[in-house]
């Protein structure tokens, strides 16, 4: 009881710091504002505005029909280059794809020769590349399809097999139909966030006292470290829990317009889960920083690569398989899985709790470490 | 007055204040003081922390500009940057703080070097110079101790050393002596006199909050509230308050209102005495690595006596004082507390002590009242007597009146009340108080004493409290005399004047540290004391009036003390060398835009011949991994929830029927579209297999499986379409700006932030220099950065480096300039360090992942993204990058980005330039 109480009252006093701080007010508001809205209105994880160069050497209905069908928004208006240009123009960036189309091209389809157009794609542009090729193929093949058609058929041998094909593919999107990349971008936003305040908050919470020098002051009184860190988890944590949800409430619903699937509720409850092992690590650098700079230097080496390798930026099935073991002992990536489980796909606690076990147990863990920690150093903090 | 204008009348004044007025913020630090400071001799400036002396200083010295009013110093207006520059190097100022305008890493001999070359002397001058310095103040013995090992006196004699080097004809120190023992004390102010007597031309302005040190000065501004109170000789004052002492006088002179209700402070002499030990510290030793803080210290402490601790900064008094508390544990020894020894787990022992630290610990983001009732709720005070007791100390204490009022901004003076009200809201046995009067007025000490005594006469209270001053010592019933780590002696103050036989406490104190001094080592200190300066003339400066305005020795100065105190700060050197490093390697291996491991379960109602042959074309697809087959729709739903599979194929029942007669069939996917580019990519690999399965189906009906045309897809510069070719160059184009960049500015900005930009704003140092001077060092760290990315890429990623080498490491060069010159113009805006780390980061990460073509090609972005990315480096870079690396690219096909990223250099120097300023407003 004494001890609730102490945790308590003190985590009110981090509650009031923290709205004195300026400097971190104003970070948390802008993560979750503006940072997340930046990140969702980006268009990297998409095809959008693809710069296309075109050498028709045909310059037959068809192959002006194949140019005409690379639209918007996924292709900005392709533009015509002259041969002997086309390995500068792509040296230098200028086109991601550039399309060549064969002369007689139209002729040698009509007279079933199979002829091949050319498309040169820019690897180094990673996202759209891959992504791009595929509507190359399917834009391709259905301008193809609609000019044969509209020929009749009647040039047409069996042979060629764009008669209606004996099996259709019908492929349906689950739980984001028309793959909107915001719908995406914009969660993994807010998510990446909590990781990055959650340290950056609870480590200057444990920093800031050391510095002014209060940090002494609470241990001679009758509290203990655990009730310190405590406090600073619950206090710095529920600031965080609060400002998600109003993220999530007014940027990624209202704003952005993002449908959520399951229930916030358990989603909310997932987060406040995560905190405690977040704010833990903070606890737990600011015990090796001295200095707010040393904390903030550390940060970047810590919190970067557990928010790049969540699986909230890159698909996790990717990474090598010992990295992949290594990052399933993060949290992190059980907070993204089980945050794009009920956020995107509906998943109810059922399907879920292995995931919010598995952060309970290691944030328990990291909790016990970064207090142990703590006590030592704040027994022999004096300099 | 007479002797004042006879002083005046001798010589031009070397410095004259008219009407001036300085504000910060709403709080006004000068209040329209007007007065002539006369040459050639010692000035003073007396008064408590916070009444305007360093802003006087700060006036004088240049440091700080000019608001309203006129200010002459050594014969021309100070405010002129013209004249300034001319006098710059004719004045030494010392800021206020322990050796503040030192740098704590360097060695003794790097600090004063440094300064050397800021003042334009050359090696053989610099050499002899130091020479000199060190042995007229007694620090040769240590030339290459870095100068935050030294103690508080030596830092001072350094920061003397550092201000002497360029044989100044106005010297201006700032409380030079604040903090430091009585001996060091003392051998400061003679090695200043004899300065003086080698230079009697040389003008010395001081700030002192000592009043027994300022009866040996020339002439004093006493100054109270921003404004001067009187000047004059000592004598003078005194004789014009009729007072004994200067301290008395200045009390004297200070306005009525002030001045009300005040009584001379009388002692309460202890009634009875003898109690049983409330403290007892037994051959207390505490050691941190090989230093030991705390040497065998032996002490009792009796109930309701008030013990003093008298001793310098650093002498130990903190160290034995936490031990006592239990803050930190003994090295040997014990200290025994109400007869328990000391444990910082007795949680209970702890309801009985108050605490209060050296720097007031109180929740300064908190009211005065949120303050007390915080800290009865820590102490589990029922609240109905929690409230009575608070409002005894508000009214005992005077707060009543800052109730509301944050602590962070209360006077000084307040808040050390409010930090005792605090610390004794428990009704504690014992109060522990660490330097609790430092940088209060001499009122407010006086009023603070008052209370101390009430509390142990009227209320038992046991109170052991350290402090520097002599005075406060006096009133204690005992005290121990500490330095380096010992107690010298102990026993009641007259007792111990007595038995040195001296004529007051300082000189019992001085003469106890000689001894110490004495029989520790044959003194280098002691031996110093007695040195002579040699004639100045051997080593003296040649002055040469025109000072350039570039010098690339100024330059050099900053370049190598910046690079100096890099290679000493492991965190930040780690950083720099290292950071970038890991975190190529991480992201190498970890981020990869390329899509494989796809997860597929198969829910076949067909299973027939040709349901499993369509199974088998996916089977084979290297980018998939087959789950156990699906038994219902309802289950195929549930494992796409939990993300066990990622995609769901359905074969219709029929399928093979329906296929041998040629009839319409459909295979349906349900695609994971959590994530929009893996589901896109997805959908490209199923579709590409289902050609194949179409294609593999006509061939066995012996028909052309051939499209009536193909699209022939080629990926240039990476003919597998394998990510790592594009991350590893991205990622090294990103790393090698948000390194340099961060560390650029938290190297501005912390010169800021811990106050040595006075250099900057003091010395012949101009803005150029200093900025080029502190980005060299970053410059040099990027290039060794570049270096070791460019092995990781090619060793261990196997990245090959395909086109000109040159063309990579010229751009390099170009970017890490332009990385630190990003860095220097994010400082402009900043005034701590966090702030300057996040901004950088932020500023950093936003453009370089977004606009500047990591993730989507320049070529795509258009309104304001597009100018984003052409205003940021890195899309200049990162076409080198890529170029060089996977395309295969020359200089020749790249100079135009070369020519672009140089382009920057100019315009973020000018602007940094334009925001970074040589004076503090």
């Amino acid at each position: 009881m004494r001890v609730l109480a102490n945790i308590f009252w003190l985590g009110t006093k981090e509650l009031r710091s923290f709205f004195q701080d300026y400097v971190l007010l104003g970070l948390v508001v802008w993560a979750f504002s503006l940072a997340v809205l930046a990140q969702a209105q980006s268009s990297s994880q998409e095809l959008h505005n693809a710069s296309v160069g075109y050498l028709d050497e045909d310059m037959s209905p068809l192959s002006r029909q194949f140019i005409a069908g690379l639209t918007p928004p996924y292709f900005k208006p392709p533009e015509p280059v002259a041969e002997r240009d086309i390995n500068h123009l792509m040296d230098t960036g200028r086109y991601t794809f550039v399309v060549t189309i064969p002369p007689h091209f139209e002729r040698d389809v009509l007279a079933g020769r199979h002829p091949d157009a050319q498309l040169a794609i820019d690897a180094t542009a990673m996202m759209q590349a891959g992504i791009g090729a595929n509507y190359f193929q399917q834009i391709f093949s259905a301008e193809l399809h609609k000019y044969l058609s509209r020929n009749d058929g009647a040039f047409l041998l069996p042979s060629q097999g764009i008669a209606a094909s004996p099996v259709t593919l019908s492929v349906r999107i689950a739980f984001n139909p028309n793959v909107t990349t915001s719908w995406f971008t914009s969660i993994m936003g807010i998510i990446n966030q909590v990781t990055m305040l959650a340290i950056i908050l609870a480590g200057a919470a444990v920093v800031r006292e050391r510095e002014h020098g209060t940090m002494d002051h609470l241990l001679v009184m009758p509290v203990t470290p655990l009730e310190i860190a405590a406090s600073k988890v619950w206090a710095n944590g529920l600031v965080i829990t609060v400002a998600v949800g109003l993220s999530l409430a007014i940027v990624v619903r209202q704003l952005l317009g993002v449908p959520v699937a399951g229930s916030v509720t358990l989603f909310m409850a997932g987060v406040a889960l995560y905190l405690f092992f977040a704010t833990a690590i903070g606890i737990f650098l600011a015990t090796i920083a001295r200095t707010m700079p040393q904390l903030g230097l550390l940060y970047l080496l810590v919190a970067v690569p557990m928010n790049l390798l969540s699986g909230a930026n890159t698909p996790i099935e990717s990474m090598p398989s010992p990295l992949r073991v290594i990052m399933s002992a993060s949290p992190s990536t059980h907070f993204v899985s089980f945050a794009q489980a009920i956020l995107y796909r509906g998943a109810g606690i059922d399907v879920v709790w292995p995931k919010f076990l598995a952060v309970a147990l290691i944030g328990a863990g990291f909790f016990v470490l970064a207090l142990r920690r703590f006590r030592q150093v704040a027994a022999a903090q004096a300099g | 007055m007479r002797l004042t204008e006879a002083i005046a009348a001798r010589a031009e004044p070397v410095a004259a204040l008219r009407d001036v007025t300085l504000r910060y913020g709403a709080r006004l630090a000068l209040n329209d003081v007007s007065c002539v400071i006369p040459a050639g001799c010692m000035v003073g400036l007396i008064g408590p922390d916070g009444v305007g002396k360093s802003s006087l200083l700060a006036l004088i010295s240049g440091a700080r500009k000019i608001q309203v009013g006129a200010v002459q110093v050594l014969g021309g207006d100070i405010g002129s940057r013209h004249h300034r520059d001319a006098v710059c190097p004719r004045v030494a100022y010392m800021p206020q703080g322990l050796g503040k305008n030192l740098y704590p890493d360097l060695s003794v001999r790097e600090n004063i070097a440094f300064f050397g070359r800021l003042f334009g002397l050359n090696r053989r001058e610099r050499d002899g110079r130091i020479a000199d310095l060190l042995e007229s103040t007694g620090l040769d013995p240590f030339p290459e101790r870095p100068a935050a090992k030294l103690s508080g006196g030596m830092r001072q004699k350094l920061g003397l050393c550092c201000a002497l080097i360029h044989d100044p004809d106005l010297l201006i120190l700032d409380e030079p002596t604040t903090g430091v023992d009585p001996l060091s004390r003392r051998q400061f102010w003679q090695l200043i006199g004899r300065m003086r007597q080698d230079r009697p031309g040389m003008s010395v302005v001081v700030a002192t909050a000592y009043m027994e040190e300022a009866e040996q000065f020339d002439w004093l501004v006493a100054m109270d509230g921003g404004r001067i109170l009187a000047t004059g000789s000592p004598a003078e004052l005194k004789a014009r308050t009729g007072s004994a002492t200067l301290e008395d006088s200045f009390i004297a002179l200070l306005p009525d209102e002030r001045r009300q209700g005040r009584q001379p402070f009388t002692i309460l002499p202890r009634q009875g005495g003898g109690g049983e030990p409330v403290i007892v510290a037994r051959e207390l030793t505490r050691q941190f690595g090989d230093f030991t803080a705390v040497d065998h210290v032996n002490f009792e402490i009796e109930r309701g006596e008030i013990f003093g601790f008298l001793g310098s900064n650093g002498c130990g008094k903190t160290t034995t004082m936490k031990m006592l508390t239990g803050l930190l544990p003994a090295s040997s020894g014990q200290a025994l507390l109400f007869g328990r020894l000391a444990d910082a787990s007795d949680v209970e022992g702890r309801r009985r002590v108050g605490y209060m630290s050296q720097a007031f610990s109180l929740y300064t983001e908190l009211t005065v009242a949120q303050n007390l009732d915080l800290h009865a709720r820590l102490f589990h005070i029922a609240r109905d007597k929690a409230q009575r007791r608070i409002d005894f100390l508000v009214e005992r204490f005077g707060l009543r009146d800052h109730l509301r009022q944050r602590s962070g901004d209360l006077p000084l003076g307040i808040r050390q009340r409010l930090s005792l009200a605090v610390a004794v809201v428990h009704e504690p046995d014992l109060l522990i108080l660490d330097e609790p009067t430092s940088g209060v007025d001499p009122l407010a000490r006086d009023e603070f004493w008052r209370l101390l005594f009430d509390l142990s006469r009227h209320q038992g209270v046991t109170i052991f409290v350290s402090t520097h001053f002599m005075n406060e010592a006096a009133r204690c019933d005992r005290i121990a005399l500490m330095d380096a780590g010992r107690v010298l002696a102990n026993g009641s103050p007259a007792s111990l004047v007595a038995a040195r036989h001296a004529p007051d406490l300082e000189s019992a104190f001085v003469g106890y540290l000689e001894e110490a001094a004495a029989a520790r080592q044959p003194s280098p200190s002691g031996a110093a004391a007695q040195a002579d300066l040699r004639p100045a003339s051997s080593t003296a400066v040649t002055r040469r009036p025109p000072l350039a305005w570039f010098s690339p020795r100024r330059l050099l100065a900053y370049a190598i003390r910046e690079g100096l105190e890099l290679l000493r700060d492991p965190i930040r050197l780690g950083f720099a060398l290292f950071g970038t490093a890991f975190l190529m390697l991480v992201v190498g291996a970890g981020i990869s835009t390329d899509v494989n491991n796809l997860t597929f379960a198969a829910l076949d109602r067909d299973n027939s011949v040709e349901s499993r042959a369509y199974l088998k074309e996916l089977r084979g697809s290297p980018y998939f991994v087959e789950k156990p087959p699906l038994a219902t729709e309802a289950e195929a739903n549930q494992r796409l929830q939990s993300a066990d599979i990622q995609a769901a194929i359905e074969i219709p029942p029929d399928f093979g029927r329906n296929l041998k007669k040629g009839l319409a069939t459909e295979v349906g996917v349900w695609i994971d579209g959590a994530m929009p580019f893996r589901a896109e990519t997805m959908r490209g690999y199923l579709l590409g297999v289902h050609q194949q399965f179409l294609g593999d189906l006509a061939a066995r009906a012996g028909q052309s499986a051939a499209a009536p045309a193909n699209l022939q897809a080629r990926f240039k510069y990476n003919q597998d379409f394998d990510s790592i070719y594009a991350i590893v160059p991205g990622t090294m184009a990103l790393q090698l700006i948000l390194f340099p960049a961060i560390l650029m500015a938290l190297a501005i900005v912390r010169e800021k932030e811990l106050g040595s930009i006075t250099n900057l704003y003091v010395t012949p140092v101009n803005r150029v220099e200093f900025l080029i001077g502190k980005q060299l060092p970053y410059v040099a760290a990027s290039m060794v950065n570049f270096l070791v990315l460019t092995l990781i890429a090619t060793l261990v990623f196997q990245v090959p480096l395909k086109g000109s080498a040159f063309a990579l490491a010229l751009g390099a060069l170009i970017y890490a300039v332009t990385a630190t010159g990003y860095g220097m113009l994010i400082s402009s805006f900043c005034k701590t360090q966090i702030a300057a780390l996040f901004a950088a980061a932020i500023l950093t990460m936003l453009p370089a992942s977004q606009f500047s073509g990591m993730l989507t090609p320049v070529s795509s972005l258009t309104g304001a993204g597009a100018v984003m990315g052409r205003a940021f480096p890195m899309s200049y870079f990162l076409p080198i990058t890529v170029g060089t690396f996977t395309k295969g690219l020359d200089l020749a096909d790249l100079y135009k980005y070369h020519l672009s990223l140089l382009a920057f250099i100019p315009i973020f120097t000018m602007l940094s330039l334009l925001f970074l300023r040589k004076q503090e407003r």
